[in-house]
């Protein structure tokens, strides 16, 4: 019951097959079987277990909300849970709890979705391992299924074992490994620079960017404000659209969603490519791209073409920079959004009483790790009115150079663009935290952040296993407001590759 | 248009460099306050000579963690934005004569603006509820217009420098 789609649980608890309290224990009985992933910061078991009898209640009487209506979900915890601790895996915001729901929360439960839990990252969002928060790393579930095992040498020593462990990916790599391993039927995540993309090719779920502006961002706390966007991580395509539908909006509260009525659509049974023009940019054969990867590139466009789309080569000359100039915006607006944690209103507050400024000095001091207050750092010297010109307006004239350059590919006749989401499949915990966080970042994110400069709709679909038995996960980027046809072309791919599913088996330590 | 080499290399600059810490630091760090001049000997001649010049003296550093009300707490942390720098000069390779700088991908169309009206508050005690400090309905900060102590009075990292 757990490994089902969210539409079929749905229909499941419709007729009856289930109830809505059953499916919430089982979650619950499963989350803590795989406490070990460390998904999970808080698990929220007793609002739980209210919401969903509240909607049993309801199917009871014959009338749910809709199809999310019992559906155990899980939130990343850098959106704000009236009630429920929120911390951004951060000492600054230990103890925090939210006097309001974000508006994508607010709307999840107002459809009757059961919130299980808030889930592990990197602290505020800056990482692409989860490996940086202060309640510690998310692991993959993929290193406990029997796909990876087998592949690794099976004969090593328990001892051995545990250090092979996987990353998940980041930053939203609790949410990835909650949906990856059975524990809820759909998370939502947040997409900076490929937060939700990442994790979600490196742990086999379907990772949704939706354009900037479609859904709210009221109540996500926010890392840079012209790039975030809530995302969606679920098991398939379908399910993906479901929650797209309940979120996606104009939300009064967040005045960057644009006003345009949104109209939910469910996608079509056979999709059809055949009329469809695919691009593919010659750039994100990025240095370092694993020749898996590129193979598995390879075969998704001859799919594409055997089917009868014409499948094409592009360019878009300035992906090179894309990353410097994501590393600058990035860390100006980090900057300014992170001056808000003074530890007066909200938050942990130092002990030191002699000034205000020493007091605010402290409690960031205290409370932030090194990787956030390096970008702090960072994005105010970029804000330096000496270097304001030549680093910070700098970089907004380049993004702009990369947003013309996917204008000027669709403008071409391109529907969408195929592209790898990363550049390997997801390596050993060990092996990650050797090089710091920045430069993990700079790597990782290479093939992502470009559609959120450009604020372009993208997801993530689960293609084919690796050599080492983890999932590899290719791209799709859509034109704005496009998602009704990123989504019809992602479902078509998603039938076509037929993922296998995660064999786990027992998750536990040495 | 391949990525040029120097890109390459540079993605591989966050790697913490420079020479291992020398022990005499540790003293250093404790809050000794020697001359100034026997910092170069501490830290030796490659770390002292990179961070006092070029655009990240000293001077930007302690600037930077007055205004940011943020610390640098150690060399990695320095060498950290040395990189951060040195990384997004590449910037300078793009060519953006006449271009525009880009705000926001929604620039073509209008914010959307509510109407002036007092629709939701009454929530004081909510508001208050995470504060740590407060009396009946007021934030409690320490007192202001108190500048920040001198750096020589700090036992910040930088107090070494020179």
């Amino acid at each position: 019951m757990l490994r089902a789609s969210l539409r079929q649980v749905s229909a499941a608890l419709k007729e009856g097959q289930v109830t809505p309290t059953e499916l919430c224990h089982k979650c619950l009985a499963l989350i803590k079987s795989t406490k070990l992933l460390n998904a999970y910061i808080t698990v929220a078991e007793e609002t739980a277990l209210k919401q969903a009898e509240e909607s049993e209640e309801r199917y009871r009487r014959g009338q749910p909300l809709g199809v999310l209506d019992g559906i155990p979900i899980a939130v990343k915890d850098n959106f704000n849970t009236a009630g429920i601790e929120t911390t951004c895996a951060s000492n600054m915001l230990k103890g925090y709890i939210p006097p309001y729901n974000a508006t994508v929360v607010q709307k999840l439960q107002d459809q009757g979705a059961v919130l299980l839990g808030k889930t592990n990252l990197d602290e505020f969002a800056m990482g692409s391992g989860s490996t940086d928060g202060v309640f510690g790393p998310v692991r993959n579930p993929w290193s406990y299924s029997r796909q990876y095992k087998e592949k690794s040498a099976p004969k090593s020593d328990p001892e051995h074992e545990e250090f092979k462990w996987v990353i998940t990916g980041g930053s939203s790599g609790g949410s990835a490994a909650a949906v990856s391993s059975f524990t809820c039927f759909a998370a939502l995540g947040s997409d900076t620079g490929g937060s939700t993309r990442n994790p979600a090719a490196h742990c086999g779920v379907v990772g949704l960017k939706p354009t900037y502006g479609l859904i709210s961002r009221h109540g996500l706390i926010p890392l840079v404000n012209s790039m975030d966007v809530p995302g969606i991580l679920t098991r398939c395509v379908d399910d993906a659209a479901v929650v797209l539908g309940t979120l996606a909006g104009h939300d009064p509260k967040d005045s960057t969603t644009i006003q345009d009525v949104f109209q939910p659509f469910e996608l079509p049974n056979m999709p059809d490519v055949s009329k469809l023009c695919i691009g593919i940019p010659k750039e994100y054969n990025a240095p370092g791209l694993s020749s898996e990867i590129l193979a598995v590139w390879s075969k998704a466009a001859d799919l594409f073409k055997n089917a009868g789309a014409k499948v094409i080569e592009v360019s878009l000359p300035h992906t090179p920079y894309s990353i410097v100039c994501y590393h600058v915006l990035c860390t100006a607006e980090v900057a300014s959004n992170m001056a808000r944690f003074d530890g007066l209103e909200y938050g942990h507050r130092s002990g030191v009483n002699e000034s205000t400024e020493s007091m605010y000095a402290a409690t960031r001091r205290e409370g932030f790790n090194d990787v956030v207050r390096g970008r702090i750092l960072s994005g105010n010297y970029f804000l330096l009115k000496q270097n304001y010109e030549d680093y910070f307006v700098k970089a907004q004239k380049v993004r702009r150079l990369i947003a013309n350059d996917f204008v000027k590919v669709f403008r071409s006749g391109v529907d969408i663009l195929l592209t790898p989401t990363t550049l390997s499949d997801a390596v050993p915990y060990i092996e990650f935290i050797k090089e710091d966080n920045r430069t993990r970042s700079t790597q990782d994110d290479i093939l992502t952040q470009a559609a959120n400069m450009a604020g372009l709709p993208a997801i993530s679909v689960p293609t084919a296993l690796s050599e080492r038995g983890l999932p590899v996960g290719l791209q799709f980027i859509g034109r704005s407001f496009q998602e009704k046809q990123l989504l019809t072309v992602a479902k078509w791919f998603e039938k076509q590759v037929k993922f296998p599913m995660i064999q786990l088996e027992e998750v536990k330590g040495a | 248009m391949r990525p040029c080499r120097c890109l390459s290399a540079a993605l591989g600059w966050g790697r913490p460099r420079g020479p291992p810490v020398p022990a005499q630091r540790q003293e250093r760090a404790g809050g000794h306050r020697g001359a100034g001049g026997s910092a170069h000997a501490v830290l030796g001649p490659a770390g002292g000579a990179g961070l006092s010049q070029g655009p990240v003296s000293v001077e930007v550093l302690r600037h930077l963690e007055r205004l940011a009300l943020v610390d640098f707490r150690d060399r990695e942390g320095v060498e950290r934005l040395r990189g951060a720098v040195l990384f997004a000069q590449l910037l300078r390779q793009v060519n953006t004569e006449g271009v525009e700088p880009m705000d926001s991908v929604l620039e073509d169309r209008s914010l959307y603006l509510r109407e002036d009206d007092v629709t939701e508050g009454n929530c004081t005690k909510e508001l208050l509820n995470n504060a740590r400090e407060k009396v009946e309905e007021y934030f409690v900060a320490p007192p202001g217009n108190i500048p920040l102590p001198k750096l020589e009075e700090q036992e910040t990292f930088l107090q070494g420098y020179q």
